[in-house]
């Protein structure tokens, strides 16, 4: 736990010191807000609680991209340097090396996240909006976002260099949100599943009109958990090659 | 303190080492020489617990590689050929960070990283950020933080690659200066330097070992007997140097001298004797009144020995 945490502050620290970490967070918040002023509060009048959830869905989408670019560096980075061996070589396990590297990646994606409030409180000063509906819809937003960073990190693992986690990554997250896609055209039981499987879909769309599903909870801690043993397993699994 | 039985890595189906055994005792400084890919960084970062084996038997210190990795860990630095240095970090902050990785709790991090900068020199550069230093200095990170956390063991992999000259020595001084509170492998495929440093010797061949044992016992099992080289003044005629040799042949113990380089004011002369003859053959030269400019152990002896081993092994697999 104690490697875990040293190992999240020194990576927290590295995206603060360098500049792909504040690339990363002008271009999302750019983004966030272009989106914002065009789809969100622009295009005719609209009730606040709609144009919240207008607002969350579009942060949702960026927030999956972000996600992929923020966690390709995780463990490619440190293979590509050679670093990795300074972390193999000690005395701590596997899984508290690519917990500390989620969570590192997790705190830098609140960070980007919450830099976004500004935005509902415009909304608030112009309309009328429940606090609950922005803490469900932040709330989900984490947790879409530590999902999709746990592939990430899962994609950084199996990569040889960034460029390669990125697009390891960016094929996974989009197969995941695209599996609604199939259950359009599949039969019965599988539709169900891949609806069900759908990253964004219907487990996101409840937190962003600010209700919160218990199902889509565990959803989503289902799949940091699986993604986050996986890698594990590729760091574990690197050591006999 | 390593007791290495049977040791055996591939790389899908490419032995890297096979059958490897070998025993070091605690506080031994041992040398892993081979040319590029014989297998040395492979056999340092299984003892390194980085790679597990494929298949034989590692103890360290009573602990196995595959089951218990984890207590080896706590108990050595290992710096690999490239230095694992995050370029972002101060060399203040990566070592305090690496104290901390391998256990070493806040307050002592701090002290012991005040210690080792002292130690390798990296007191002036303490606050400068890894991205900026010098190939030397960066060489000198890595070995700081190999030794931060104060280990028994200490592994370096090619410490002394891509150094200048003088930084070589500066290298070579440091580790000298570490023997005694660690034990210490090292691998490298400069010769002069792992005869300079190291008690003994594994020389590695094609991932097997095709040698061990000190300078002196290589060298003996290989029949090179060593050599000697002298230079000695004369006048310009010829007749001193023939002299020369003749009084170098008449010494107990050498078994043959000729002429190497002869110019107009001085002459070189190759003597074949055990190096440990020098003194007598130079007083044999000054009782008959010949000058000496310079008596040298011929350093190539420990590339002989390298070249015979590697060469016959070589052979055997041709």
């Amino acid at each position: 736990m104690r490697a875990t945490l040293l190992i999240a502050r020194r990576e927290l620290g590295s995206y603060l010191r360098t500049w792909s970490g504040y690339i990363i967070l002008a271009l999302a918040l750019f983004a966030d807000a272009v989106l914002f002023n065009v789809r969100a509060v622009g295009g005719g009048d609209k009730r606040s609680a709609e144009a919240l959830a207008t607002f969350f869905h579009d942060v949702s989408g960026i927030t999956m991209i972000a996600s992929i670019f923020i966690s390709m560096r995780l463990l490619a980075e440190e293979r590509q340097t050679g670093t990795i061996t300074l972390l193999y070589s000690s005395p701590i396990r596997d899984l508290e090396i690519v917990l500390g590297k989620f969570l590192s990646a997790l705190g830098f994606l609140a960070i980007l996240t919450l830099a976004t409030g500004f935005m509902p409180a415009m909304i608030m000063i112009h309309g009328k909006i429940a606090f609950g509906q922005v803490a469900a819809g932040y709330f989900g937003l984490l947790l879409l976002g530590s999902a999709a960073l746990a592939i990430g990190t899962f994609g950084s693992a199996l990569a040889r260099t960034q460029v390669l986690a990125a697009v390891f990554s960016g094929v996974m997250v989009a197969f995941m949100v695209l599996a609604w896609l199939l259950a359009l055209v599949t039969e019965r039981p599988l539709t169900g599943v891949f609806t069900a499987l759908a990253l964004h879909g219907i487990h996101f769309t409840p937190f962003a009109s600010g209700i919160v599903h218990l199902r889509d909870v565990v959803f989503y801690f289902a799949v940091s958990y699986v993604f986050l043993f996986a890698a594990t397993r590729v760091l574990e699994a690197r050591r006999w090659r | 303190m390593i007791q290495v039985e049977g040791l055996t890595k591939y790389y899908g189906a490419h032995a890297a080492i096979r059958d490897l055994t070998f025993n070091i005792e605690r506080g031994e400084v041992i040398g892993f020489l081979g040319l590029n890919g014989a297998g040395k960084s492979t056999t340092l970062r299984v003892l390194g617990c980085v790679l597990l084996p494929t298949a034989g038997r590692v103890h360290i210190d009573g602990f196995d590689v595959v089951r218990d990795p984890h207590e080896i860990r706590k108990k050595i630095g290992f710096l690999p050929d490239t230095p694992p240095l995050y370029n972002e970090m101060t060399v203040d902050g990566y070592l305090q960070f690496v104290a901390e990785l391998r256990g070493v709790d806040g307050p002592s991090a701090k002290k012991r990283v005040a210690e080792v900068e002292e130690k390798t020199g990296l007191r002036e550069v303490h606050s400068d950020v890894i991205g900026s230093l010098s190939h030397g200095y960066r060489q000198r990170v890595g070995l700081a933080q190999a030794i931060v956390h104060n280990p028994q063991l200490l592994i370096l992999d090619e410490p002394t690659s891509g150094l200048d000259p003088v930084q070589i020595v500066e290298m070579r001084e440091l580790i000298r200066n570490l023997r005694g509170s660690h034990t210490i492998l090292l691998s490298s495929h400069n010769l002069p330097e792992i005869s300079q440093t190291c008690d003994r010797l594994l020389v590695i061949q094609n991932g097997e070992i095709v040698g061990q044992g000190s300078e002196q016992e290589l060298a003996a099992r290989q029949g090179a007997g060593g050599a000697i080289e002298i230079e000695v003044v004369g006048p310009a005629e010829r007749a001193p140097v023939e002299k020369a040799i003749e009084i170098l042949k008449a010494v107990n113990g050498v078994a043959g001298a000729r002429v190497t380089h002869e110019g107009a004011h001085s002459a070189t002369l190759q003597v074949d004797a055990p190096t440990i003859l020098r003194p007598q053959l130079v007083r044999a030269l000054v009782k008959a009144d010949i000058d000496v400019m310079r008596v040298d152990a011929v350093s190539g002896q420990l590339e002989s020995i390298f070249l015979k081993l590697t060469q016959t092994q070589g052979q055997k697999v041709n």
